[in-house]
């Protein structure tokens, strides 16, 4: 079984993340580093490989040149190649373009499944995958907590606002896991030596059939809203009651 | 003037509360607004909507569609706006509407701008206002081409019946081979619990780990309903199965925004942060006082939650009762 892996190499969270004022898009120039929702799902395919028996787990990503470094954990994981979609000529692209971009290297890879995390760590979309299989034409299920493949095809179970849904489709399909799925490995020596010698190639926007495109645009950058005045009470056995008046001024009870 | 069509989700005979939000922020907007119910049941909810403000409300109730997929609901909406020439499609956050919602911008090449807490009238479009990186900045984004799409975040608008009636249509379907492969196996209702879904509450209490053990979710769950409202969870309880997924509360979980949010025995680290913190009113109990969730709490108790919360919560029943 062929499963292809969309992940996205993010700037790390712990050394700070922040839009850049004058193009008003997130500031890529410091290192990435693999998104944590998408090692959920790079661990998900490395089991369903090990289960299968064989087959090829495949990173597919698209961003700037370095991204490459953060597939590379993945590669050290246990995946075995890696494929990034990175040209100028795609930088600036919304969901449109890069939904586009991105089906456009899946549609090389022709995997029976396509994996995506739960959510872009650092943009916090959660709908790419649904615009991927669109334009792929496939089946798709998101938010899978649990997944098994059999058969042909693909069951998910996942957590709605209602209660759990149990989702079957035929492959190949694209499926969005939750980071509840399980716990990602983390990479041995071994693996992250061995990362450096996997195939890892690099495609132009021409490769993918794709231009930078996009229908949404970033005006402004505003700092939040104030909060108001914060009050501080410390509880002498009437803090109760001076939450209860609060509430009250607020018109809450 | 601006024609908007409101994706209206249902859930049994119900038309779920955000997107009647969306509807009547919709509705403010002004212009023709028009409501989209698909699935079981679409035509008989689908008059409801006219009350929050929708002129006109499409229903497309077919066998195809009763399972709660996205895929089949793509092709009708996809058809829609492009029969009726909508040029704003508006989406309340749920699982359902955000694969709806992702799969339309590709299906029409339409802008998709998500996680929006508000949106305003520019010219003859629209500027959204997106709270990014954890919240930490409001983005102004727009869209340069119709039709636009917005998802909006949980709680975002309240849902004002105001009157009104709708005009109910019928929606003829007809579906792409790819979006009937997927189907419904089964589907387990969540236990009927005492109150409402964080999404749907105006008020939620939330516990943490301050609670000291999961029996003390007790505490928690008496203050929400005396309250009227949902229960919550840090991804910390819910992670050490103190509290059901459900209830999460934070990036991994759900952005909510009720009108009070009532934090219980939670530190307030940056993950939860995030989904709360649109909260018009947040309280919060803690026995740390260099607790973090201080540090965006319009009132803040230091003190200990296992004597509050019970008092608490005797004072609001005793209110309520007078």
């Amino acid at each position: 079984m062929k499963i292809a892996v969309c992940v996205k190499a993010v700037p790390d969270a712990a050394t700070g993340r922040r839009l850049d004022p004058a193009t008003k898009h997130l500031d890529r120039s410091a290192d990435l580093t693999l998104s944590d929702f998408d090692s959920h799902a790079v661990e998900e395919a490395l089991k369903l490989k090990e289960a299968a028996g064989d087959g090829e787990v495949v990173i597919v990503s698209m961003g700037p040149e370095k991204a490459m470094d953060a597939l590379r954990k993945a590669l050290a994981m246990g995946a075995d190649r890696a494929v990034l979609v990175s040209d100028e000529a795609l930088a600036g692209s919304d969901l449109v373009g890069t939904a586009k971009a991105l089906a456009g290297a899946l549609g090389r890879e022709e995997a029976d499944l396509v994996l995506f995390g739960q959510q872009s760590a650092d943009g916090d979309g959660a709908c790419l995958w649904a615009a991927v299989a669109e334009h792929l034409r496939r089946p798709t299920i998101s938010q899978a907590a649990e997944l098994t493949v059999e058969d042909g095809s693909v069951t998910g179970k996942r957590q709605t606002e209602f209660g759990y849904d149990t989702i079957r489709a035929p492959l190949p399909a694209v499926v969005a896991v939750s980071d509840a799925i399980n716990e990602p490995r983390y990479p041995s020596l071994k693996g992250i030596m061995g990362a450096k010698r996997k195939p890892q190639e690099t495609l132009s926007a021409a490769d993918v059939g794709g231009a930078a495109d996009a229908a949404t645009t970033v005006l402004a950058l505003n700092p939040p809203p104030a909060r108001g005045d914060s009050r501080r009470v410390e509880d002498d056995g009437h803090g109760a009651q001076a939450i209860l008046e609060f509430l009250a001024e607020k018109r809450l009870v | 003037m601006a024609k908007i069509l409101v994706f209206l989700e249902h859930h049994g005979m119900e038309l779920q509360k955000g997107a009647l939000g969306v509807l009547s922020k919709a509705a403010q907007l002004g212009g023709d607004i028009a409501g989209v119910v698909v699935g079981k049941g679409a035509r008989a909810v689908a008059d409801e909507a006219g009350k929050f403000g929708a002129s006109v409300v499409f229903a497309a109730d077919d066998p195809r569609l009763a399972a709660p997929l996205p895929q089949p609901r793509v092709d009708v909406l996809a058809k829609l706006v492009r029969d009726e020439g909508f040029e704003t499609v508006l989406f309340a956050q749920s699982v359902l509407a955000a694969d709806v919602a992702g799969a339309l911008s590709a299906r029409l090449e339409a802008g998709l701008n998500w996680d929006l807490v508000d949106i305003v009238a520019d010219g003859d479009g629209f500027i959204g206002k997106r709270p990014a990186l954890a919240d930490s900045v409001y983005a102004d984004v727009c869209w340069t081409s119709t039709p636009r799409l917005a998802l909006f975040r949980s709680g975002s608008f309240d849902a004002n019946a105001t009157g009104g009636s709708a005009e109910v249509r019928g929606l003829e379907v007809e579906l792409e081979d790819f979006s009937t492969l997927t189907e419904l196996v089964s589907q387990e209702e969540e236990e009927e619990s005492t109150g409402p879904s964080i999404e749907d509450a105006d008020v939620i209490v939330a516990g943490g780990r301050g609670l000291g053990d999961p029996e003390k979710f007790a505490l928690v769950e008496d203050l929400a309903r005396a309250l009227g409202g949902a229960v919550g969870a840090t991804r910390a309880v819910v992670d050490a199965g103190w509290y059901p997924y459900a209830s999460q509360v934070g990036q991994t979980g759900k952005s909510v925004s009720p009108k009070l949010y009532v934090a219980v025995g939670i530190s307030g680290a940056i993950q939860h942060k995030v989904g709360m913190q649109s909260s018009n009113v947040i309280v919060s109990i803690n026995k740390d006082p260099n607790a973090p969730i201080f540090e965006y709490s319009d009132l803040g108790v230091v003190g200990d939650l296992h004597e509050i919360v019970p008092k608490l919560t005797e004072l609001v029943r005793s209110r309520k009762g007078s």
